[in-house]
């Protein structure tokens, strides 16, 4: 199995290459994951830098770009993965080494949309009543893995990442928003006014298309935009 | 690093270190940013690549929002579930916090499933009674099958608004310490650079998590190599219980990812071979409900008689297409997903194949229920290592006894974080001024660092063609064959010679890559280092216990022992191990004698 891997060390390299790697097809077996074949391309080559953890698709360490779209190894099947396989560090991040890119404005982007619950009440010495259904705005939005491949699969953000606050980080705010029990939604409203923020998204649908756990940023984007209208009217 | 003055290393100082941003170490530092105390948390990856992200089944409280429920049948249940090990003083710590403790995550966003009535949504899981033994309990709070990951993001988040000080991709090399034995922080290494810090802190909270990397089939995450534990070690502190290596029954057949106990909560089974519900013979009243030590050793049994699933009567199944679409696609999706990605089922349509696999630390570092460190001294067995605390799977305080139930490790984390936070504030006030480390201390630290700066012979003059990749794959294959849900004296034995020679072998392992940008290569061998501690310690504790007991089953000692074995293990560097009492007194109510244990 032919594997075509982005090589960038600072330290050594002047330009990034493109390496060919090779595994023996005795060591490839047929329900085998992209990170499982990493792992004994490093075996042979410590070299080779990736991040991972979890291996299975919750962490969120080894989002790359595979053949042209970002995913993340571990969930992704060598099995109907065209050779050779390509596979290059996120887009438009800085690279530090590798496969290993530097994620700092998109966790900037995240932290500055207050992904936390806000309520100025009292709190109750139990929980707060929330419906079943009240509840069910939520799913679709906080299993959110902050890997990165939406916001670095979309050209909104490659152009604006210092301003235009991302897929990954409007699917959050949303998640506040939707959430029944917050109560910051008109401050959350007024700080993704303006043309960059939230108005960044052209719906591309990037997002969508590359996101891991089958979230769909661009939908609450649009939700966050028609609250916003209501919010005006 | 060749030849790094560690004069020119850089140092910080906090109030406190918190090293490890899971759970224990995020609940811990919640507590302490919003006492305004300095706190610092280090961790080898951004905080929700923590392993508490794959949690999947839920937290134990006696909320009674489904059914009648108390802390103290939760107390009862948790003392039973570790086979009489745990101390009852933090057990009764725990299990009253819970109810209080669940509460406030849900106050600060965690999103909680719910009950037509708005309140927290609760699972049956496995080891829990009502009424001290009786009917099947539902204690678990559940957000899905994805609750970790919502305690974690959540408790990051808190600490995003509480602005507390975060080292992402950090790895701690080791502790450091004055003369009078006072924890000062820890040398840490810069991974993104690969240059090194001192972190001085007043105090140090030690939460980095189990160490399922021992062993071949894990859930665990890679990142779990039991760091904290060995750091521990190497300052001279003892890791308790080692030997108790929990086997979660449900591992993905062959691949090790985790099924949660919430799908047999929500009414899946075990079948065997033959199509039979076989837990009915081992546990007649909790089934596939008993705790998971008595079903992992079920389903191994069963294998091992040959009443197996599929051609090679290699695994068992687990049943769960009766539950119907509706059930699965709401309480059980991350399951659902990660069936379909990894074995290309849906178990909507078709049962999971299931093996025993290795899943949870009981064992670590021995604390109080305050999270302090406590090691046998003079004055007695439990005297605190000033500065120094631990919680969650890399502590023992030991709120799991023998064998941990589920649910109770996001419990645990949560509790004793907040726990070993206020204590911190406590000690805070009392110890104002910064101590000075001890320099031998400091240059042991950086000797360490330096240890994976060496190189080998050149090629041809006898170089070594051991490698870290290498050496580490030995080590998990020995931990499955020798150390596993069975073992014998001679068996441990032979597992424990083979480790000592993987010992050895470590001291002839070169790295090739020198570079210090982002040097994973050299992580690992730090890695592997710890898990080499830990997996002598886990055999030397598992051969010196002759008696079964929770998740230490001797086939050669098949019964409980209390006369001789109640009481906790105590493994120091070097292969000396020492033992202390169980604390059997809990703090307002009766203790439980040890009594047969039946599911």
């Amino acid at each position: 199995m032919r594997f075509s891997i982005y090589r960038y060390n600072p330290e050594t390299d002047t330009a990034p290459t493109m390496q060919t790697m090779e595994l023996a097809d005795a060591d490839v077996t047929p329900d085998m994951m992209l990170l499982e074949a990493l792992r004994l391309l490093k075996a042979h080559d410590e070299s080779l830098t990736f991040r991972h953890s979890c291996g299975e698709g919750v962490c969120g360490s080894d989002a790359m770009n595979i053949n042209g779209r970002n995913g993340l190894a571990c969930i992704t099947p060598l099995v109907g993965l065209t050779q050779p396989i390509t596979l290059r560090p996120l887009p438009g991040m800085p690279v530090i080494r590798d496969l290993v890119v530097d994620l700092s404005q998109f966790y900037h982007q995240y932290r500055s949309i207050k992904p936390y619950l806000v309520v100025h009440d009292p709190e109750p010495e139990t929980e707060y009543l929330q419906s079943p259904q009240e509840r069910d705005k939520l799913d679709g939005l906080y299993e959110c893995i902050l890997c990165g491949c939406c916001s670095t699969a979309c050209p909104s953000f490659w152009w604006n990442p210092d301003k235009f606050r991302g897929p990954a980080a409007l699917l959050q705010a949303y998640r506040f928003i939707a959430d029944s029990r917050d109560q910051a939604t008109a401050e959350r409203l007024d700080a993704l006014e303006g043309p960059y923020r939230l108005f960044r998204c052209h719906t591309v649908m990037n997002c969508v298309d590359v996101c891991p756990k089958g979230l769909n940023p661009t939908k609450a984007i649009g939700q966050i935009k028609k609250i916003m209208l209501k919010h005006l009217i | 690093m060749h030849g790094v003055n560690h004069m020119t290393i850089p140092i910080r100082k906090f109030d406190t270190l918190v090293i490890g941003a899971g759970g224990g170490g995020l609940r811990a530092a919640l507590q302490l940013a919003q006492a305004d105390a300095n706190v610092a948390v280090v961790s080898k990856v951004f905080p929700t690549r923590s392993h508490t992200v794959a949690a999947q089944g839920g937290m134990n409280a006696a909320l009674a929002n489904v059914l009648p429920d108390n802390w103290h049948w939760h107390m009862y249940d948790t003392v039973k579930g570790g086979d009489f090990l745990g101390d009852q003083d933090a057990i009764e710590y725990m299990c009253h916090a819970a109810p209080r403790l669940v509460v406030e995550l849900e106050h600060i966003g965690v999103p909680f499933s719910r009950l037509d009535n708005g309140k927290i949504y609760q699972r049956p899981f496995g080891g829990q009674s009502q009424n001290f033994g009786g009917a099947q309990a539902a204690r678990t709070c559940a957000a899905a099958d994805r609750t970790g990951h919502a305690i974690l993001h959540a408790l990051y988040q808190q600490n995003i608004r509480a602005k507390t000080h975060f080292f992402d991709e950090y790895f701690a090399i080791d502790l450091i310490k004055d003369d009078e034995g006072y924890i000062l922080g820890a040398l840490v290494l810069e991974i993104e650079t690969g240059e090194p810090l001192i972190i001085q802190a007043k105090t140090t909270l030690i939460a980095t998590g189990g160490a399922g990397q021992l062993f071949r089939t894990n859930t665990n995450a890679r990142i779990n190599t039991g760091d904290g534990m060995a750091m521990a070690l190497r300052a001279g502190i003892p890791v308790q219980d080692m030997e108790f290596f929990q086997f979660h029954p449900t591992g993905i057949a062959g691949k090790g990812m985790l099924i949660s106990e919430a799908v047999r909560g929500e009414g899946g089974y075990l079948v065997n071979g033959n199509g039979e519900r076989f837990m009915e013979r081992y546990a007649p009243n909790a089934k596939d409900l008993a705790s998971r030590d008595v079903v992992s050793r079920a389903v191994a049994t069963e294998i091992h008689e040959g009443r197996g699933c599929g051609v090679n009567k290699d695994h068992i199944l687990l049943k769960v297409d009766h539950l119907g679409s509706e059930v699965i696609r709401k309480r059980l999706p991350g399951i659902r997903d990660m069936v379909m990605t990894f074995l290309n089922i849906d178990p909507i349509d078709a049962p999971i194949p299931i093996f025993p696999t290795a899943h949870y630390t009981m064992g670590g570092i021995p604390t109080n229920r305050f999270g302090q460190v406590v090691v046998p001294q003079q004055q007695g067995a439990e005297e605190p290592v000033p500065g120094l605390y631990a919680v969650g799977e890399c502590a023992c305080v030991s709120v799991h006894g023998a064998n941990r139930l589920g649910g109770n490790s996001l419990l645990d984390i949560v509790v004793f974080g907040r726990a070993a936070g206020n204590h911190i504030i406590e000690y805070l006030k009392e110890n104002r001024y910064s101590r000075v480390a001890s320099q031998c201390s400091i240059d042991a630290a950086v000797a360490h660092l330096a240890r994976w700066d060496q190189r080998g012979s050149p090629m041809g003059s006898g170089a070594s063609s051991e490698t870290v990749d290498g050496l580490r794959n030995e080590l998990k294959a020995i931990m499955d064959h020798y150390c596993g849900v069975f073992r014998t004296e001679d068996v441990l034995r032979a597992g424990l010679d083979k480790m000592l020679k993987i010992e050895q072998r470590l001291q002839n392992v070169y790295l090739r890559d020198h570079s210090k940008v982002f040097n994973t290569a050299r992580i690992e061998a730090f890695e592997l280092e710890n898990l080499v501690e830990l997996a002598l310690a886990t055999v030397a504790s598992a051969l010196a216990r002759r008696e079964s007991r929770g998740a230490h089953m001797r086939m050669d000692h098949p019964q409980r022992d209390d006369v001789k074995w109640l009481k906790h293990s105590l493994f120091f560097k070097g292969g000396m191990l020492d033992y202390k009492p169980v604390r059997m007194k809990p703090l307002t109510v009766e203790g439980f004698s040890p009594k047969p244990r039946v599911y």
